[in-house]
């Protein structure tokens, strides 16, 4: 036995060998092989557009030697005769985890978050390590290298895909008869990048994607600085980053909006990506390709819904239900759109599931050459070995495929994939294919014989005497094995037939009987295997259709984007919130995306006129505290996170966009959460659903930055204990120390002299500048006082105290210092600090001169804030006109837009709502709601819609439960669940 | 406007003066009778009387009637009431108000026990009749809460209180009025901590879930029937349930839940309420068969599904009411407590989505005083009633006109101010002083 492993081992030993000679020899005499192989009357696909034929490819050394129509073979040659087969290079993929363990998820730690890094003598964030590099943990997998040469692969760029800095990949041959020396075609490939944290360290921060984009930044700036000489300490991260600085860098974005969300880093920080998609990307397909970045592609595509049971099934989404149906068409519509792409077996299950579902993309309309381009020709030109990798030219790895046929057919085998000059056998190329119909004469009896299947692996079904027979066939070397079983449940006998074939047609060979009697048996062919006709006429019969994509795309998107129109509305009751005060019976006429005029008989020609009698117009709502529409909220990772911006992070597709726009709402800041004393930057913007994210930021926006004071900064409702400040004494530290840093920072800056780039100081230093506003959550009137001291030390002024519910105890001094006050109608008692919350705060503000609004922080009741705002006359007696402006124009003042929003004034933009009813009133509901003239919420449309969604959930449905009767998997339902995000939302 | 509300203050500084700085002091049984007149009443059972004339007596309403048809003498203290709006008090079902004071102050928390079966844990006794939040419901016409505990498969028994007074007994309008149970869930979470996807997908445990709760009162029914000694608390609580005297709250939302939840209520021959109902709508039919009526969730809400129309919540009550179910309106969820004051407005956004006005009234007074079994002394302002009610200068379900003069519960004329309202006076006067 022992003998018998060493021979094994010597003979494995030796074929490792080849081509290393510089090592010594120590078990037998030193061969070199260097012949050629020449591949003869294939046809051959060098490239995916040069073609060949009937050629020959001359191989040697595991080099492409020469490749043409009329190669001269060289007499040592061994000639391989491949006629009516195909070649193709091998397949590439460059987002592969091949051959490196999965890093191990950190244990334990406290009930306090982790705040400190890990490491020494490394970056400051655990995350960050360009210093990984992949070959340092490659270890050949000989498994998943069989698999992957079975999916077509023979060349995979494996990386540690693990934290956002993940440092230099390795591209490996999938040479399974070599070894390292020879498999490793590049040891540092391509550096990668992500927005996700290392499993491996517990470190807080970044908590969030907008985190992580600061912290892409940050290294950024921080190498600059560090490369010019600027650091007196060891940062071997920062090191490894210059070093990899030329390398592609490839990040994992995962979906559309990632993606156009690291190309904005990338755009900022000088660096074009190759962004890792998430096989949506057909959705947005104009700004993907706007980025110019090239994409690597997932194929997974999502199964069917088992929609059997309608309960469970009502839960489904229209927008999940659709993606199946329009998934499959993205790598058609990418290249269409002439995005440069690469595909990857990247999130799929098993690499079985690439082919059915590079078919699948196939069917749906990606073009075969773009297919053959995205896998060998792209990622070669990515990584930046087109000469060595991706195609047949001379000089290349010989890295091809041998298949039966055009490799993008379902009935297509592929027979041996080479890689670097080696052979690797996927199915016998030389198999005997026995598949047919046969008589079976057995024993004096004849049966039926059917054998279908692949020639490779058949399967057998046996009838006789109109019973079907148990037929287990195994097929190997040459030699066939039957085994055929008694249909009698009580008594089971096998029989046992096994034959050597030798040529395709009959088959005969020596059968074991049940009671031990050896004998022959012979089968007469009767006909050839039926083709899987069936089937491929079901194939070519459906050609999928793609159903129309809507802005967004999901519920209630539009199926084209609306138009800017020309609107009048006429005799209406008008709240103009400027000295004209309620106007009644006059008109607004809107054009242009402004308010063209306002008064009483208006006519033009062309407008879309609304009768608007006993209807009120009014300037739209803004919420100056609203945290829809965002990705993520808080980047608690730190006590001070003013580098990340919400405008880094807008979610366009928010359902709630539409639901406040149906409230009457037009304008939001998305503020930052409340996670830490300074927060993160805002966005203001429009709510124009169906927009891009970009498009719905105001142009040339005021900055704001929102600040936080109070338990939630303290940290005083959860179990955390390891951050400062933890009181309001800290607090006020905090601020004075980083206020203090923004200034010497400031002024270093200003000198001229060499200073490292910290977006966080930048940031404040903008506020101490007047050039950034704050916005700060606040309760009580301590800590309300403070920080307008701590302001006043620095000699500039809070803009907004948000939330504020303790303002009416301090109101005389707010409207000394010239802060407005963001508050609540009449929340209180969800924590301590609002228990002298009272609804009367905004009256008592109002009157002591502070401006005043109301806001929302919350999703559902953002979009009846015209009812919070009438809580004002209930609590406190405010006039109905004053209440009105504290949803409008005053948060549009206390947003520094109040020039172009807040009142109905011409010149104004036109966001402009119609309401049923008296605005204030409960009774009142927004008709239209109106932004830059563009009617983007409608009873009447809404109506329609709601129509539509029925119809083509139903529609999708059916299709599935059709999909599901023809035998294709399905999936689980899954419900989605929508999470109000909210200050202390993490 | 600015003078006004200034001599409004101080109208109410000098009132606020005498109270010293903790709740309200509940107000002494009635001894006077008291008449209002010329204001518009509006019963609750969906009728209006536009100048009426109303009695109380002894705690009781003696007359309710119009003005114009029946001459009445007014007895005792006479409030004119003309141009203002009287409605009986606004009742909060499914309340956890006085159980937790401070929602993120877990000292202050007695809403929920552990366990799972818990009929025998009781709301009445942990009612804090002098929480600053019952307290500021009153000024909005909210004066009646059905206490509930939360949590565990049954959370536990309510009880109905009024919100004037000085400890839990005197609170007490019906004790142990029902036993509230949330229905299994169909969906369930992912265990994120396991590396699970963290999104609902069907729950697997579902039908296990279901078999324990009938196992729970097919055991409860055992233990009650034999002659046994031992104690079982939970089961001996279930007896209520059994003999018709008390009311089973399920908690459900989903379609399949209320489905199964009513075969259940009907093998056992118990009297079932729906509460929450996201999806009753879809099985009206069948709760109006079976005669089930439902507390249907807060109003003011977003959608669960994308999908969903924006205004479904808006509208959900109608849409069983439409159908014929006994419909009530119930607030809970985030905020719960604090917010169960703005009901009157929840039943007013019902109006802006298309539902009569006095219909709507019903949501909040008389449809939740049958479907609490109250109804005999609460709900409407008809004679031989409580004379809980209250009177605003205008609309109540609007909160512009929402002011209210006067509230009484029981004939006792209570106070409308809270810790709110006093902080707003000694601020306000603050400012005025200039201090």
């Amino acid at each position: 036995m022992f003998r018998k492993y060493l021979i094994l081992t010597m003979l494995l030993c030796s074929l490792m060998t080849f081509s290393q000679e510089h090592f010594p020899k120590n078990d037998g005499v030193k061969t070199t092989n260097n012949i050629y192989t020449a591949l003869t009357n294939a046809k051959i696909y060098i490239t995916p557009t040069q073609i060949i034929d009937k050629g020959t490819l001359l191989i040697k050394n595991g080099k492409v030697v020469n490749v043409s129509s009329s190669v001269s073979i060289p007499k040592d040659a061994v000639i391989i005769d491949l006629a009516g087969k195909y070649i193709y290079p091998s397949f590439i993929d460059i987002y592969s985890g091949f051959g490196i363990e999965k890093p191990k998820r950190a244990q334990g730690g406290g009930r306090s978050p982790q705040y400190d890094a890990s490491r020494q003598g490394f970056y400051w964030n655990d995350h960050i390590m360009p210093e990984n590099n992949a070959i340092d943990k490659f270890k050949y997998n000989d498994k998943s290298a069989t698999d992957l040469r079975k999916a077509g692969f023979g060349v995979v760029n494996t990386h540690i895909q693990d934290g956002i800095a993940r440092g230099s990949g390795a591209l490996i041959a999938l040479n399974g008869k070599g070894n390292n020396s020879n498999r490793i075609v590049n040891d540092r490939s391509a550096q990668y990048f992500s927005l996700s944290k290392s499993v491996a360290s517990r470190q807080s921060y970044p908590g969030s994607i907008m985190g992580s984009m600061a912290l892409l930044r940050q290294v950024k700036y921080d190498a600059d600085w560090y490369a010019n000489g600027n650091a007196n300490v060891m940062d071997r991260s920062l090191e490894a980053y210059i070093a990899n600085k030329n390398m592609i860098h490839i990040i994992d974005a995962g979906d559309k909006v990632n993606a156009l969300r690291v190309d904005k880093v990338g755009d900022e920080i000088g660096t074009q990506y190759v962004i890792l998609g998430g096989g949506d990307e057909y959705e947005w397909v104009g700004d993907i390709k706007a980025t110019n970045a090239k994409f690597i592609i997932p194929l997974n595509f999502p199964k069917a819904y088992d929609v059997e049971n309608p309960f469970l099934a009502s839960s489904l989404e229209l927008e999940s239900l659709r993606e199946w149906n329009q998934k499959p068409f993205n790598p058609k519509v990418l290249a269409d759109n002439g995005v440069t792409f690469a595909l990857t077996m990247h999130d799929l299950k098993t690499s079985k599931d690439f082919k059915a579902n590079l078919m699948k993309a196939i069917k749906h309309g990606l073009d075969k050459t773009k297919a053959l381009e995205a896998l060998t020709t792209v990622p070669a030109q990515i990584l930046g070995k087109s000469n060595v990798i991706g195609s047949l030219k001379t000089g290349s790895w010989a890295n091809f495929l041998i298949a039966s046929g055009d490799i993008f057919d379902k009935e297509t085998t592929l027979y041996e994939n080479w890689v670097q000059g080696k052979k690797h056998i996927i199915e016998n190329m030389s198999v005997k294919d026995i598949r047919g119909d046969y008589d079976l004469s057995l024993g004096g009896k004849t049966y039926n014989l059917s054998i279908s299947g692949s020639p490779s692996k058949p399967k057998a079904e046996v009838k006789g005497d109109n019973q079907k027979l148990g037929a287990k066939l195994s097929y190997k070397d040459d030699w066939m094995n039957l085994t055929l079983t008694t249909p009698d449940t009580t008594k089971q006998e096998f029989t046992r037939l096994a034959s050597h074939i030798t040529s395709v047609g009959n088959i005969s060979g020596k059968v074991v009987l049940p009671n031990g009697t050896e004998s022959s048996f012979y089968a007469k062919k009767t006909s050839d295997a039926k083709s899987s006709d069936k089937k491929n006429k079901d194939a070519s019969t459906e050609t999928p259709k793609m159903l129309p994509l809507t802005y967004p795309n999901g519920a209630y998107g539009f199926t084209q984007q609306p138009r800017q129109q020309t609107i009048l509305l006429q005799n209406a009751t008008v709240w103009t919130n400027e000295k004209e005060g309620i106007l009644q019976n006059t008109d607004v006429l809107i054009k242009n995306g402004k308010i063209s005029k306002i008064g009483k008989n208006l006519s033009t020609s062309g407008a879309t006129v609304i009768n608007a009698t006993g209807k009120h117009v009014t300037s739209g709502i803004i919420d100056e505290h609203s945290h829809i529409a965002a990705s993520s909220i808080n980047e608690g990772g730190q006590n001070s996170s003013a580098e990340v911006t919400i405008e880094d992070v807008i979610d366009a597709e928010d359902v709630d966009i539409y639901r406040n726009l149906g409230g009457g709402v037009t304008s939001i800041q998305i503020l930052h959460g409340s996670a830490n004393p300074i927060g993160g930057r805002s966005a203001i913007i429009k709510l124009k659903w169906g927009a891009s994210p970009k498009d719905m930021v105001y142009a040339n926006a005021p900055k704001f930055i929102k600040f936080a004071l109070g338990e939630n900064v303290k940290q005083s409702n959860w179990q955390s204990f390891g951050r400062f400040p933890q009181t309001r004494m800290g607090v006020e530290q905090l601020y004075t120390d980083y206020f203090s840093r923004a200034k010497e920072y400031d002024a270093l800056k200003k000198s001229g002299k060499p200073y490292r780039k910290d977006t966080e100081l930048d940031v404040l230093a903008e506020i101490l500048n007047k050039e950034r506003f704050i916005s700060c959550h606040s309760y009580v009137q301590s800590e309300i006082n403070m920080l307008m001291k701590v302001a006043e030390r620095f000699n500039f002024n809070i803009n907004t105290f948000t939330h504020i519910l303790e303002g009416y105890k301090v109101a005389d001094k707010m409207k000394k210092h010239g802060v407005g006050g963001s508050t609540f109608s009449d929340w209180w008692a969800y924590k301590y600090e609002v228990n002298d919350a009272i609804p009367y705060n905004a009256a008592i503000m109002h009157n002591q001169g502070v401006v005043t609004a109301i806001n929302s922080d919350d999703g559902e009741m953002s979009r009846r804030l015209n009812q919070e705002a009438a809580k004002s006359v209930k609590y406190g007696g405010v006039s109905e006109e004053d209440a009105w402006k504290f949803v409008t124009l005053n948060p549009a003042k206390l947003l520094h837009i109040d020039d172009r929003v807040g009142s109905l004034k011409t010149g104004k933009d036109a966001d402009v709502v119609l309401w049923t009813d008296h605005p204030l009133s409960i009774y009142a509901k927004a008709e239209k709601t109106i932004i830059d003239g563009i009617i983007y919420f409608d009873l009447g449309r809404d109506k329609q819609m709601r129509e539509t969604i029925k119809r083509e959930k139903s529609e999708l449905m059916t299709m599935m439960m059709q999909e599901k009767n023809k035998g294709i998997k399905t999936q689980p339902i899954k419900k989605k669940e929508k999470e109000h995000l909210h200050c202390n939302s993490l | 406007m600015m003078k006004n509300i200034y001599k409004l203050l101080n109208i109410g500084l000098m009132f606020s003066c005498v109270i010293t700085f903790a709740q309200q002091t509940p107000a002494p049984k009635q001894t006077q009778a008291i008449t209002i007149t010329g204001a518009t009443a509006h019963i609750g059972n969906g009728k209006v009387i536009e100048n009426s004339i109303i009695i109380v007596e002894n705690g009781k309403i003696t007359t309710c009637a119009d003005a114009k048809v029946a001459k009445m003498t007014p007895k005792g203290r006479q409030i004119d009431a003309s141009g203002k709006h009287v409605y009986p008090g606004i009742i909060a079902p499914n309340s956890t108000l006085g159980l937790q004071e401070i929602g993120a102050v877990r000292a202050t928390n007695d809403t929920r026990e552990i366990g799972s079966m818990n009929p025998h844990i009781r709301s009445a006794i942990a009612y804090n009749a002098e929480s600053k939040v019952v307290e500021s419901m009153r000024p909005n016409g909210v004066l009646i809460g059905q206490v509930t505990p939360r949590g565990g498969r049954i959370s536990g028994t309510s009880s109905i209180v009024q919100f004037d007074a000085w400890n839990w007994e005197d609170a007490a309008i019906k004790t142990n009025d029902a036993i509230h149970m949330n229905w299994p869930n169909s969906f369930t979470r992912g265990r994120w901590w396991l590396g699970e996807d963290p999104g609902l997908k069907p729950n697997k445990e579902y039908a296990k879930q279901v078999d324990a709760i009938h196992t729970f009162v097919a055991e409860s029914k055992a233990h009650l029937n034999g002659n046994n000694n031992k104690r079982n608390l939970p089961a001996e609580a279930m007896k209520g349930l059994f003999d018709g005297s008390q009311k089973l709250f399920v908690h459900v939302n989903g379609e399949k839940g209320i489905i199964d939840a009513i075969s259940f209520a009907k093998d056992n021959n118990l009297n079932m309420v729906v509460v929450g109902g996201y999806e009753a709508y879809k099985v009206a039919d069948m709760l109006k068969a079976s005669n089930i009526p439902v507390l249907s969730q807060r109003v003011h809400k977003t959608p669960n599904s994308d999908d969903d129309d924006y205004d479904l919540p808006y509208k959900m009550a109608k849409l069983l009411v439409d159908k014929g179910i006994l419909v009530g309106l119930e607030n809970s969820g985030q905020m719960e407590r604090a917010n169960a004051r703005n009901l009157p407005f929840q039943a007013g956004t019902l109006v802006a989505h298309g539902m009569n006005k006095e219909e709507a009234l019903k949501l909040i007074t008389f449809n939740t005083a049958k479907i609490l079994g109250i109804d005999e002394r609460l709900g409407t302002l008809e004679v031989g009633k409580d004379a809980t009610l209250f009177i605003s200068e205008g609309d109540a379900l609007d909160m512009r006109t929402n002011i209210l003069t006067h509230a009484f519960i029981e004939g006792r004329e209570i106070s409308l101010e809270s810790h709110q309202t006093k902080l707003w006076k000694r601020y306000s006067n603050k400012y005025k002083t200039g201090d």
